[in-house]
């Protein structure tokens, strides 16, 4: 095992993998905020909104191609450099992808190019018809990445089978109805949403500021504000409800993210603020907040929550069960059509730990010659680093707040204040526009950095999943991707600012007579000459 | 679940290798005229309007017929996952090659007429190029080395190792059936230019188009004599056992005899490659006649027949081993397993009429030439 190779291949999964959910959040909710306008232009009748629909579509246009043009990255790279994990869990990990391609990404993909091209081919029902396809097509996608996705934090619905030396799926149902990918779905696409609404409010607060295309913007802030608002509390309730079914599958990410090294009696207290020290097992100018960990990962008062030394034992457990089962499937393989009775029971009874054995591999090639000193090693190898984790949950969680504050102020204002936005505020939502990425980016991280040391939680260590590649290979494509992407990023980052600058096509006069008022006053009083052209 | 087992696992492998190949074969129907288009771009485009009007008439359906592809991929993954983890990574610099084409193409439709500059938009002319002729080159590279079976074993835990590099894929053969992969997508793309693109643009397609039919109607010729005089294909050695585990290792193959015995063996597959032949022919003098639809259509007809004869003639066999043939990949021993291709066959009946009837409408919806007085008076909305 060449660790080198593990390592250069982590870092290119986790580059493409991050570069891709640049573009995946805002495609997410801009569909959506998109399909919204259009609705509102068609049941209205005012051009203004058609305006708004394009405008947006161009900016959502610039950014879904780099998601689609990344997205296939993040196909082939299971294949190209994870080729056991692809081998090993192909089986289950792989149905969800096909069915996203061919219950969602077709759907999204087709329809899309109509949505551009459509404008003058298909009647008024019929583009929003298509809008909204678009929308629901690039959802439906996310749900089944995250099923995927899910599945690699939390294996249900999958039994390894010693004869093809992989897992294999049991239930299909319990894979999709899985309680963490739902958990998961939810909370990602509504941290789209937020993406979409911040972004859409920043733009228009800055042509506010400019005064420039006023009407466009206020009417978009309207949307983006409500929108944003309903949201950023989803992402946050939400991803309450993810950590709390991360507790039943993965006890060692949180207690990773809370730093807690030791179990405490029920209910936890939740560490607010600290310095995690790996080495010495504690946590520096830590701030407790009693029970709130206790409750926020349990709902109980009287259920614990392991800590981090009691899951090291725990590992310790698997992994000698885990010998057992490696023996087991060695005596299976001997003779594999007709194995011998007990290595198949003592399989049966230890096969779930199996993974536990593999994570010995760093140090031995076979499992069973492992020394004590290697399996205090191997279950001390089952911490992720804390420190990182225990930062960016803060942060993301952090941020996730702010999105409230500014979602409901926008809102309160834009409803009850008749839009009259201060200038500070619309200063500060143009800061905010990178802020929903950042927080996206470190959800990522956590659930993904979390995870290690493995890919499928349990089953499969990282080190394992791995290609048998050269590092000189792995190297080649790792910066071939960092020259492409980067030249890609400076070239949409252009582009989406220089049709900011631009702004919408000059196809309705600006709405001179409805300047000022709030769009459920404008639409109660269409003025004349933007009765629409068809 | 006791439902998936109403239909047989072997059963249940036999539609998914069909479906395999569907899936491949929907791809360089559907995305194969985009490639084609972006190869030809150079040729039968020469000032910017021109380009435009070749591009727009790709321009509101790569994006979906690309999904063929995505999905081919994950099909392979759900369906085949020894294969998709052998060949991927087997297959690691010419993947990535495929993969910087593939992710130039998308970015180059949509950003070229973002700006006006001369260079900006001959860049991405470029990018449209490579997008198109290098991704339509290495998959035939690929399917000739699968033909002459490929550098990699498995491991007792099934871990896949490929012992051969980048520059053994370029072997002659390989170069052969790559450059009839080519032409051959070079000529769909000509029959959808001929079609779809109005004036000067279509007349160039048609030449240049029958030119690219004649070359992958020799090249698929000539990859035929080369299996019948020069190359050796694999067999079982052990009775083949149809509804077993997927474990490779756990039959006999041996190298030897000639692929072409299929067609000893199940003389109806001869239909496959006559049909390939036939398409081509009608393709070319469909061309030169500036007949139109029925020319698309027996490109599409030349392309089934070429594809299906490579799948029909090595059937069972998918990816053969040169250095290990006991590793070779087949029907019956790699797929995944027989809940996991139910269930995906359930998914596929669902969707994909629901896919083929939707794509069937945007054509519809879009049908007719594309006009340089079309894009001038768009030229804010279309590519």
């Amino acid at each position: 095992m060449d660790l080198d190779v593990v390592e250069l291949s982590r870092l290119q999964f986790a580059m493409t993998a991050m570069y891709h959910f640049l573009f995946v959040p805002l495609t997410l909710g801009l569909s959506i905020i998109i399909a919204i306008m259009e609705t509102v232009y068609v049941m209205t009748n005012r051009l203004i909104w058609r305006q708004m629909t394009k405008f947006w579509g161009t900016l959502f246009g610039i950014n879904f191609v780099l998601g689609v043009a990344t997205g296939i990255t993040m196909e082939f790279q299971f294949g190209m450099n994870w080729s056991y994990y692809s081998h090993y869990v192909g089986d289950v990990f792989g149905a969800p992808l096909a069915v996203e391609g061919l219950m969602a990404f077709f759907l999204e993909a087709t329809f899309v190019g109509l949505f551009f091209f459509g404008w003058d081919k298909l009647s008024k029902v019929g583009h929003l018809t298509v809008t909204w396809l678009v929308a629901i097509g690039s959802n439906f996608s996310a749900l089944w990445i995250l099923i995927a996705n899910g599945w690699m934090q939390n294996p249900v619905g999958a039994q390894f089978n010693p004869l093809s030396m992989r897992m294999e799926m049991t239930s299909f149902y319990d894979v999709v109805f899985n309680e963490v990918a739902q958990a998961k779905f939810v909370h990602t696409v509504s941290a789209g949403y937020v993406t979409a609404a911040v972004f859409v409010l920043g733009v228009s607060a800055w042509y506010l500021l400019k005064e420039r295309h006023t009407e466009l913007a206020r009417r978009s802030i309207a949307v983006a504000a409500s929108f944003g608002l309903a949201s950023a509390l989803s992402v946050v309730v939400l991803g309450d409800e993810s950590g709390y079914s991360v507790t039943h599958s993965q006890k060692m990410k949180l207690a990773a993210i809370e730093a807690m090294w030791e179990t405490e009696p029920a209910p936890a207290s939740f560490t607010a603020f600290g310095f995690p020290d790996q080495e010495a097992r504690e946590t520096h100018y830590a701030i407790h907040i009693p029970y709130a960990m206790g409750l926020i990962g349990t709902r109980s008062l009287t259920e614990e929550i392991p800590g981090i030394a009691e899951l090291v034992e725990d590992a310790e457990t698997r992994i000698r069960s885990g010998i057992i089962a490696y023996g087991a499937l060695m005596d299976i393989r001997k003779d594999p059509k007709h194995a011998p009775a007990d290595a198949t029971a003592l399989f049966e009874q230890h096969g779930k730990d199996l993974g536990f054995a593999y994570l010995l591999k760093r140090y031995v090639d076979d499992p069973r010659d492992a020394t004590e000193a290697d399996i205090a090693k191997a279950a001390e190898d089952t911490v992720p680093t804390v420190w990182p984790l225990f930062w960016a949950f803060r942060i993301m969680v952090g941020l996730g707040f702010a999105f409230i504050g500014v979602m409901a102020y926008f809102f309160f204002v834009a409803s009850f204040k008749k839009m009259t936005f201060p200038r500070p505020a619309l200063y500060l939502a143009v800061i905010m526009i990178p802020a929903p990425w950042i927080a996206a980016e470190l959800g990522w991280f956590v659930a993904e950095y979390g995870r290690q040391p493995w890919t499928v939680d349990g089953v499969l260590p990282t080190a394992l999943s791995v290609s048998h590649l050269s590092i000189t290979q792995v190297a080649i494509t790792l910066a071939g991707f960092i020259a492409l992407y980067s030249v890609l990023f400076l070239i949409e980052m252009g582009l989406m600012i220089k049709y900011i600058r631009k702004g919408p096509y000059l196809d309705v006069p600006e709405t001179a007579g409805v300047s000022g008022s709030a769009p459920s006053a404008s639409r109660a009083a269409p003025a004349a000459g933007l009765q629409p052209a068809e | 679940m006791i439902l998936h087992e109403l239909i047989d696992f072997e059963v249940l492998r036999v539609i998914w290798w069909l479906l395999l190949g569907v899936l491949l074969i929907g791809f360089a129907l559907t995305d194969g005229f985009d490639m084609g288009v972006g190869a030809l771009l150079p040729f039968v485009a020469k000032t910017d309007l021109e380009r435009r009007v070749a591009i727009n008439t790709v321009g509101p359906v790569w994006e979906g017929n690309q999904v063929w592809f995505i999905l081919g991929g994950g099909a392979i993954f759900a369906a085949w996952p020894p294969l998709y983890a052998v060949s991927f990574s087997g297959f690691y610099m010419a993947m990535f090659l495929i993969l910087a084409a593939l992710i130039l193409r998308p970015v180059a439709f949509k950003y070229r007429s973002k700006r006006d500059g001369v260079r900006w938009r001959q860049t991405w002319d470029w990018a449209l190029f490579i997008g198109g002729a290098v991704p339509a080159l290495i998959f035939g590279v690929a399917v000739g080395n699968v033909l002459q079976g490929v550098p990699f074993r498995f491991t007792e835990d099934l871990m896949p190792l490929y012992e051969g590099s980048f520059f053994g894929l370029l072997n002659p053969f390989a170069l052969l059936t790559g450059l009839t992969s080519l032409a051959m997508l070079i000529m769909h793309g000509g029959a959808w230019l001929s079609l779809k693109a109005d004036g000067v643009v279509g007349e160039r397609a048609r030449v240049y188009g029958s030119y690219a039919a004649a070359g992958s109607l020799l090249g698929f010729l000539l990859a035929g004599l080369w299996l019948a005089i020069g190359l050796d294909g694999y067999a079982f050695t052990s009775p083949s056992v149809t509804d077993g585990p997927s474990n490779p290792l756990f039959s006999e193959v041996a190298k030897g005899g000639s692929w072409l015995a299929a067609y000893a063996e199940r003389p109806w597959i001869a239909i496959a490659p006559v049909l390939g032949i036939v398409g081509a022919v009608l393709t070319f003098l469909g061309l030169r006649a500036g007949r139109e639809v029925s020319t698309l259509l027996s490109s599409k007809l030349a392309i089934f027949g070429m594809i299906s004869s490579v799948g029909l003639t090595m059937f069972p066999f998918i990816l053969p081993s040169s250095i290990d043939p006991k590793s070779s990949l087949t029907v019956w021993d790699s797929s995944s397993s027989h809940l996991t291709l139910f269930v995906m066959l359930v998914a596929t009946v669902i969707f994909m009429p629901l896919i083929l009837a939707y794509t069937a409408w945007v054509y519809k919806v879009l049908w007719g030439k594309v006009t340089e007085e079309e894009v001038r008076s768009n030229t804010d909305t279309v590519y």
